[in-house]
């Protein structure tokens, strides 16, 4: 290994590091703008400078490679001298607005100005100023406070795959812009916030709302997607100001979708505060008294046979447990967490989750993509699949519908077709694509939870299930083979086994059976659809969540339940991995924690289930899933024969028609992601009117 | 303040013979970076546009090189030569960087701003001149230099430049390169050493 000096301490640093990495790794601190870890590098702020013996001058530590032997000082007066200069040079631009600037507080200017500046300005010159920029719903500018360190520019370019911000002109003239003031509409653009070092560009929803020192931050799970991205809430009162990512490297590494940085307007608007019954048609605000024991008779008084359950795709696995037991208990077997149409098979794990994890998407060598898209599904899978295809060497295939434009996965695949079919042909070896596969040492395939719908989608599966065992997927040390689910709560329940037992119907069969008057009562844990408005009135329906919408406005007894950010909960994202949220607020009004509810409603039936605290709770999920005694790992999961064989019909189309923007209840009462929807052109100008009421 | 491109309002498509020259231009380059060729490519489209780069030619060469136009904004923002706006038939450049100003380019601006009656950085309205001040156009030896279109006119004084834009004015012609020295920067007749006596030093 070799080895260079630090301020007079011997360090041994990996080939191929900069001066800059070595010098952090013995424990200088560097200041830098324009460097980032996870970024190109630009070496363009000249921030880093530090001596090296044998230069006469001083050194971009972060673009410099490090060298065997080298004498580096980081506390010369030269080092010094330079970095004020430096720090001098890019004040005088820099506009003294630090009382109304949004950054302020957690500014990296401010703080390295602070360390490493001269303290006084001799500039008596007029500053530039620089014209606003409109870049969208999203990101506020500011574009005197640019420092030009392009981090953004670099961001866009690099990780999302959408150059949409440039630097245009030379010299003092320099402005970060996009073109002609178009959005930014990438699907990660919202981490240009954080990577700017300066105030030039801040969050829009966020301006002026409050400063990072009266924040109270929470660590918790993100559940816009089934990624389960690592997020901080901070909050005020009882309000959830920002959603900002925690670094891990296993998920999300530090960045974080748009859904998820902005759905917390979402979190205030549409809530339901306050159980609700319908009175003569019409519903009338109660209280946990009423509404518990009206929901109550609905369940005593009606058969089982007659009952059907629901989930969404925000619950918590904490509430699939109690409820499932309940069910159980009741012998309710018309009970589903998947969405309409879907099929997923819960018996064998590896069946139904990312067997290769997020961060294991770097050690492979080619990759097949069947169905959906997950740009949309997964930002943060598909930003990690770009950094793998970057890295060069690595074919990647979809089979699916043709990309609409601006729609593509930022990488370029070979388009296999649209059909399932194809998959057949790729089990018989025949295409190019099939050598590419055998040849691999370590392939993966992504197939897409969404796209699993209809008649076929057991038999896809199955077949899916069969290429993976033919190309030797699958195999002591690696498992390539992944289901890409776009729901947070999909995992979880599956998990919980919340599926129809026995001879029960599934979640199209009970909203079929439901219209058709077959079932007397529905409960609806979170869930919403369109098709809840034509029930007849004869099915009386029970809603439990956090917003008002479609099954709200359908019930007939409202339970209004907590939030993400308002309970302790268990969520399992795509990898299978147990992680736990925390509250960072309270839920509003009277409203409760979901399992609460629930017990206490089986309570009120005498059904006695086996546990009091959540801890309890916690226990006996552990008990029935032994994997569920470890969180934040990935387990070895088992592998079966799941899917259910037959021949495929011919039209079989793996599809993609999911608003990216619209996928979940709290995302689709936000109007932030509503304007990021229009701005996006994923709805036409005037859609935006629909989402303001109340 | 960034100069934002502009519309030309008629469509842009690269002329038959400038479309020959792009091939050529890109089977230079591997096929997977065609960007490599857009300096060229952007000077062709600048010249058949008569001196700028309105909207649709960059949005043109983005196309054709597989880029964002805003790649191609960038680049044409980045390097002086390409205007964004447009340029008079006559666009004269005044060189301002050291050795031409201390032979006197301060004053052939001024010459110029007179003459043309515009300041620097404009287009005079029938559009036959713009006027401009650069850096160093490279010819110090025959400093001050004006470019005027492809053309250089070297060794100016303000009467010489003043002859030299009274010829453009009315179309006659003019002799391009130096206005005092028989050839290239050979000394005027009386000055320095003579070439044959040193062994030619340039001649």
């Amino acid at each position: 290994m070799p080895k260079l000096t630090v301020d007079g301490k011997e360090v041994i640093f990996e080939e191929g590091m900069t001066v800059l990495q070595a010098v952090e790794q013995a424990g200088q601190e560097v200041p830098v703008f324009c460097y980032h870890n996870r970024l190109e590098i630009a070496g363009n702020c000249r921030m880093c400078l530090v001596e090296v013996e044998g230069s006469r001058k001083p050194v971009a530590s972060c673009a410099m490679a490090a060298g065997e032997g080298m004498v580096v000082h980081t506390k010369t007066p030269m080092v010094k001298k330079a970095r004020e200069g430096v720090m001098e040079f890019l004040l005088i631009n820099h506009p003294l607005d630090c009382p109304i600037c949004d950054q302020g507080g957690e500014c990296d200017l401010q703080d390295i100005a602070m360390s490493y500046g001269r303290g006084i300005s001799r500039y008596d010159e007029p500053k530039r100023a620089v014209e606003q920029k409109h870049m969208g719903p999203l990101i506020k500018t500011h574009m005197t406070r640019c420092i030009h360190c392009t981090r953004c520019v670099r961001f866009l370019e690099d990780v999302a795959g959408v150059p949409e911000m440039g630097l245009v002109g030379r010299g003092e003239n320099a402005e970060i812009v996009t073109y002609l003031d178009q959005a930014v509409t990438s699907e990660v653009s919202g981490n240009v916030l954080d990577l700017c070092p300066v105030g030039a560009l801040t969050s829009r929803p966020y301006a002026f709302r409050g400063r990072p020192w009266e924040l109270t931050k929470t660590p918790s799970i993100d559940v816009m997607d089934a990624v389960g991205s690592h997020i901080r809430l901070d909050s005020k009162g009882n309000e959830v100001f920002r959603i900002l990512p925690r670094v891990n490297d296993d998920i999300n590494e530090e960045w974080l979708s748009d859904k998820a940085r902005f759905c917390m307007d979402g979190l205030r608007t549409q809530r339901l505060d306050r159980p609700y019954i319908k009175v003569k048609g019409k519903l009338q605000p109660t209280n946990w008294q009423g509404a518990l024991g009206k929901a109550q008779e609905l369940l005593s008084k009606t058969d089982p046979d007659k009952i059907g359950v629901l989930a969404g795709e925000l619950v918590d696995t904490e509430t699939f447990y109690t409820f499932r037991h309940m069910l159980d208990m009741m012998g309710v077997n018309h009970r589903d967490c998947r969405d309409p149409g879907q099929h997923l098979d819960h018996r064998f794990r590896a069946g139904y989750v990312f067997n290769t994890s997020i961060a294991g998407i770097e050690q492979a060598d080619a990759c097949l993509i069947i169905g959906g898209n997950p740009r949309f599904e997964a930002p943060l899978v598909n930003t990690r699949l770009r950094k793998r295809f970057l890295k060069g060497d690595f074919p990647i295939a979809y089979l699916g519908p043709e990309f609409t434009p601006g729609r593509d996965l930022t990488y370029p695949v070979q388009h296999l077709g649209e059909r399932a079919k194809v998959l057949e042909d790729l089990l018989n070896e025949k295409g190019t694509f099939a050598k590419t596969l055998k040849k691999a040492k370590k392939p993966m395939l992504i197939l897409s939870a969404s796209s699993l719908k209809g008649q076929d989608a057991m038999k896809v599966l199955a077949l899916v299930r069969q290429v993976a065992e033919t190309y030797d997927l699958v195999r002591e040390g690696w498992n390539g083979f992944n289901v890409l689910h776009n729901q947070a709560s999909r995992v979880g329940g599956l998990d919980m086994a919340f599926v129809p037992k026995g001879k029960g119907y599934d979640t199209q069969g009970i909203l079929t059976a439901a219209e058709k008057g077959k079932l007397d009562v529905l409960y609806l844990l979170g869930f919403d659809h369109p098709s809840l408005k034509d029930l007849p009135d004869s099915v009386k329906v029970i809603y439990q969540g956090h917003h008002g919408e479609a099954g709200a406005s359908a019930a007939d007894v409202i339970l209004p339940g907590a939030a993400f950010s308002e309970k302790n909960a268990t969520y399992v994202n795509t990898e299978g991995r147990i992680q736990q949220a925390l509250a960072a607020i309270a839920p509003p009004g009277e409203a409760r924690e979901d399992w609460r509810i629930v017990k206490e409603l089986a309570g009120r039936l005498s059904l006695d289930l086996p546990f009091e605290t959540i801890d309890e709770l916690r226990e006996g999920m552990a008990l029935e899933n032994p994997y569920y005694q470890y969180r934040e790992v990935l387990h070895q999961n088992t592998w079966g024969q799941f899917g259910r064989k037959g021949l495929l019909a011919q039209d079989h189309i793996l599809g993609f028609d999911e608003d990216y923007y619209k996928t979940n209840v709290i995302a689709r009462s936000s109007l932030t992601l509503a304007q990021c929807a229009v701005a996006g052109g994923w709805e036409p100008e005037d859609a935006q009117q629909e989402v303001t009421h109340a | 303040m960034s100069v934002k491109p502009l519309f030309q309002n008629e469509p842009f498509v690269f002329s038959q013979e400038n479309q020959e020259k792009i091939e050529k231009l890109l089977a230079r380059y591997p096929k997977d970076r065609k960007v490599s060729a857009i300096l060229p490519v952007l000077d062709l489209a600048q010249r058949q546009c008569g001196g700028w780069l309105p909207r649709e030619a960059m949005e043109a060469v983005a196309e054709l090189l597989g880029v964002t136009p805003l790649y191609v904004w960038e680049i044409a923002t980045f390097y002086t030569m390409f205007h964004l706006r447009p340029t008079g038939q006559h666009h004269v450049q005044v060189c301002r960087t050291a050795s031409c100003y201390l032979r006197g380019a301060g004053k052939l601006t001024k010459v110029c701003e007179k003459k043309l009656k515009i300041a620097c950085g404009q287009t005079r309205e029938d559009g036959k001149f713009s006027l401009e001040e650069v850096e160093c156009l490279g010819a110090c030896v025959n400093a001050p230099v004006v470019q005027i279109n492809d053309d250089y006119y070297e060794d100016l004084s303000p009467e010489a430049l003043e002859d030299v834009l009274e010829a453009l004015e009315t179309d006659e012609s003019v002799k391009p390169g130096s206005q005092t020295r028989q050839k290239l920067s050979t000394a005027p007749a009386g000055y320095g050493a003579k070439p044959e006596k040193k062994g030619g030093r340039r001649a």
